[in-house]
């Protein structure tokens, strides 16, 4: 039996016309550019694109794994069941000065503000999925909403894409027309020759064509499943919405094109490194470790989890080390 | 027609990019190159390039007929270059035992029923299902990646294939 949680929603502005919001001690208003994020510590800004795009993937992603930074202040961190919002909580000076804020909710009932916000602080037309060509604006007055985006669900197969009853594969008539970055992109399919019998089993698909066909960007969907070894690719373009800190180690293969990755301090911020992935490059992501990309043109990245609920309590306690090879 | 050009490595052809270290150790980052292993790597060598606890990602070169391997839990095989058969075999019986993780080389090829084959080029990927015998055959080296479990033919040799200063 599914619980309805309250939002707490003022009536619209009346100039900007967009409702503000209160979670707890948390309050959200925006204006034309900016979205104001108050605590009783303090008080954040940040422009509604940025703020937008990253509320849009913390939706979808359901939290994801540990920690969403929308950036060096405001975010969120996932106990998968219960979430804490935050404010400065992964910010060096924020902690020195006492300033961070900390408040946990059952997942669902974040969810449910969440939601509600980006409802009704996305304008007709803006698409918080999409890379910037290829969405309008965010900004000004309130105009109308974009519920067909917003609401676009995560794939996650649970065996492989085009398996009889799993997630299907992409095509033109199914509404995903190939990316204008990937209009070069070979459309070309496996042959699949089974026996009788066995035309269940014996299945192949092209997922380069079927990642030159996402219409979402930054947004890792399950294609292939081993136990909990998730391949999770995804097309990226512009920059990573978020700051992601991790709570275990996750992979990435670079099936196309380049990336740069900005590598920070999880707790701190602090920079570690730049990591540059162009075709075939595949490297790790540390679980002490933040990171952001950043995609000049459309690309494949291969996202590789090990979705094991054991792992962070084992990487928190020091049971298991933050990299995932030791040489 | 597009002006667009979408970069994909091969065999011949890869640009490898890599660690700019501000305040860290690169080896933290275990950085590889699928193309770069495959060229250094023996034929069907199962080249662990990937690793997360159990679950590994095995890079490897297909050139020729590969040995036949069977396997527990479902595999997949993703072509990253060139052109790859996949053949199936059912066999008779179950020739790993259902708790055995990773693939497991066989001396022969299985009896059993055909399963059917797969003729993957690149970006395509194959299920290779568990409790399935299977074999590669490339006439051209190609570059395969599995999404497996760390077994019997998985080979670790971070240190060499990795970026370490």
């Amino acid at each position: 039996m599914s619980t309805a949680f309250a939002v707490q929603a003022s009536e619209p502005d009346n100039y900007y016309g967009y409702r503000r919001f209160k979670k707890g001690a948390f309050e959200f208003h925006r204006d034309e550019y900016f979205v104001h994020i108050r605590w009783p510590k303090g008080t954040h800004t940040m422009a509604a694109d940025i703020f937008l795009r990253a509320l849009q993937r913390d939706i979808a992603w359901n939290f994801f794994y540990g920690t969403v930074n929308f950036d060096g202040v405001f975010g969120t961190l996932n106990h998968y069941g219960t979430v804490d919002m935050f404010a400065g909580r992964f910010n060096d000076a924020y902690r020195k000065a006492g300033r961070d804020y900390n408040e946990t909710y059952k997942s669902e009932d974040l969810m449910a503000t969440f939601k509600a916000i980006l409802e009704d602080w996305t304008n007709r037309g803006y698409d918080p999925f999409a890379a910037p060509e290829e969405t309008k604006q965010p900004y000004g007055r309130k105009d109308g909403d974009n519920k067909r985006a917003i609401e676009r669900q995560r794939v996650t197969a649970k065996r492989m894409v085009g398996l009889p009853g799993d997630t299907p594969q992409r095509s033109d008539a199914g509404g995903y027309p190939v990316n204008r970055h990937f209009a070069d992109v070979p459309q070309d399919q496996p042959e699949v020759y089974p026996e009788p019998g066995f035309e269940g089993e014996v299945s192949a698909f092209n997922l380069f064509a079927y990642l030159s066909r996402s219409d979402v960007t930054w947004n890792p969907s399950v294609c292939s499943v081993v136990k909990d070894s998730l391949y999770c690719p995804t097309s990226e373009e512009f920059i990573l919405p978020v700051e992601h800190g991790n709570d275990r180690v996750e992979w990435f293969m670079q099936l196309s094109d380049e990336i740069i990755w900005e590598i920070k301090r999880k707790e701190t911020g602090a920079p570690r490194a730049r990591v540059v992935c162009r075709a075939g490059d595949i490297c790790a992501m540390p679980a002490d470790i933040r990171h952001q990309g950043f995609s000049p043109k459309r690309s494949m990245l291969l996202v590789w989890e090990n979705n094991s609920n054991a792992i962070p309590a084992l990487i928190e306690s020091g049971k298991a080390p933050v990299v995932p090879v030791v040489f | 027609m597009t002006d667009v050009k979408t970069v994909f490595g091969s065999l011949r052809n890869y640009q490898k990019g890599g660690v700019e270290v501000i305040d860290d150790d690169p080896r933290n980052y275990v950085f590889s190159n699928v193309f770069e292993v495959a060229e250094k790597s023996q034929p069907y060598e199962r080249v662990a390039v990937g690793k997360n606890f159990d679950y590994v990602i095995e890079a490897l070169r297909a050139e020729g007929t590969s040995p036949w391997y069977a396997c527990a839990h479902d595999e997949f095989a993703l072509v990253m270059d060139g052109r790859v058969e996949v053949r199936l075999m059912k066999p008779e019986t179950p020739l790993v035992p259902s708790d055995k993780s990773g693939a497991l080389r066989l001396t022969a090829a299985p009896s059993g029923r055909k399963m059917g084959r797969v003729v993957a080029g690149r970006g395509h990927m194959t299920l290779l299902p568990k409790g399935s015998a299977y074999q590669f055959h490339a006439d051209q080296p190609s570059v395969v990646t599995i999404q497996t479990i760390q077994g019997d033919v998985t080979v670790e040799r971070w240190a060499d294939i990795c970026q370490t200063k």
